[in-house]
C-alpha cells in the first residue's frame, strides 16, 4: 500500500521522529549513528524511527559495507502537498461558481 | 504566533463587477448557498454559522471581521477525529476596486500553533514543519 496524507501525519506526528527528517532534509545523508549523536534517544530507538520513516516513503537507506546511510526522500512528502493543493483547487472551482452567479445577479 | 508563521493557500481572481455586488454574494446567505455552501451567515461580528458541503460535512464558523465591500474574515474549522481530515482555519476575502471591476483574494490560513488537535499524539509544529516545506522541495530534483 503506498503511504497517504494520513501515513505521513502519523509518522511525523511524533517529534522525535520529526526532528530525524529534519536533520536528514538539513544536512543530507547520514548513519544511524550520526543520528543518534543528535536525537537524545538510544541507537535501537533511531533506528526503529528510521524504519517507520522509510516505510512512509519519507527516508530512503543506501547499504555502503557495514554502514547503512540514510536520506530523506522529499518525493514522500507528495501526498501532503496534494492534501494541501486540495485548498487551492477548491476555492478556484468556488470562485467559478461565483463568477458564474455574479453574472446572473443585478446590478 | 505572527500571520507569517502558518501556511496558508491563495487565490485570486478579478471579476468584471463592483465591490458592492460581490459583497453581497459574500454575505447574502441565499447567495453564497449558490456558490460556496449552505449555511446560516449573518453579517455581524462573533456570529457563529455553518458551512454545510455536499458530501456531508459541517464547516464551523465564526465572523471575525468585516468591513463592507472591503473584507470578510471568519474561521473555517472541521472538527474530526481522524486527523488527516481535522482542520483549524481562517478564511478571508479582500476585495480591491481596479478600474472595471473588483480584485478578490482569498486567503485560507491555517496549520495554526495553537491548534488542539494533536497529529498522532504529539503537538505537531505544523507552521515549523511547512515552512521548511519549500527547502525541502528545493532539494527533490
Amino acid at each position: 500500500m503506498s503511504p497517504t496524507a494520513e501515513t505521513i501525519f502519523a509518522s511525523l506526528g511524533d517529534p522525535t521522529r520529526r526532528a530525524i527528517f529534519e536533520r536528514l532534509c538539513r544536512q543530507g545523508e547520514q548513519t544511524v549513528w550520526m543520528l543518534t549523536e543528535h536525537a537524545g534517544v538510544s541507537q535501537p530507538a533511531v533506528s526503529k524511527h528510521l524504519g517507520v520513516l522509510k516505510q512512509s516513503g519519507l527516508v530512503r537507506d543506501r547499504k555502503e559495507g557495514r554502514q547503512t546511510h540514510y536520506s530523506a526522500d522529499p518525493k514522500g512528502l507528495a501526498p501532503l502537498i496534494d492534501w494541501m493543493s486540495v485548498y487551492t483547487a477548491f476555492w478556484r472551482k468556488k470562485f467559478d461558481a461565483l463568477e458564474d452567479l455574479l453574472n446572473r445577479m443585478d446590478q | 504566533m505572527t500571520a507569517t508563521e502558518t501556511r496558508s493557500v491563495v487565490v485570486e481572481r478579478e471579476f468584471a463587477h463592483q465591490p458592492e455586488k460581490l459583497w453581497r454574494a459574500l454575505t447574502q446567505p441565499h447567495l453564497i448557498a449558490e456558490w460556496l455552501m449552505k449555511n446560516d451567515f449573518a453579517p455581524s461580528v462573533g456570529h457563529r454559522f455553518s458551512l454545510r458541503g455536499d458530501w456531508g460535512g459541517v464547516l464551523d464558523c465564526e465572523v471575525l471581521v468585516l468591513e463592507p465591500n472591503r473584507m470578510l474574515s471568519y474561521s473555517w474549522n472541521h472538527n474530526h477525529e481522524d486527523p488527516a481530515y481535522h482542520l483549524q482555519s481562517v478564511v478571508t476575502f479582500t476585495l480591491t476596486p481596479t478600474g472595471s471591476g473588483t480584485h478578490l483574494r482569498v486567503e485560507q490560513a491555517g496549520f495554526r500553533p495553537d491548534q488542539k488537535q494533536a497529529f498522532g499524539g504529539a503537538k505537531f509544529g505544523w507552521q515549523k514543519f511547512l515552512a521548511n516545506l519549500d527547502e525541502v522541495l528545493a532539494r527533490a530534483d
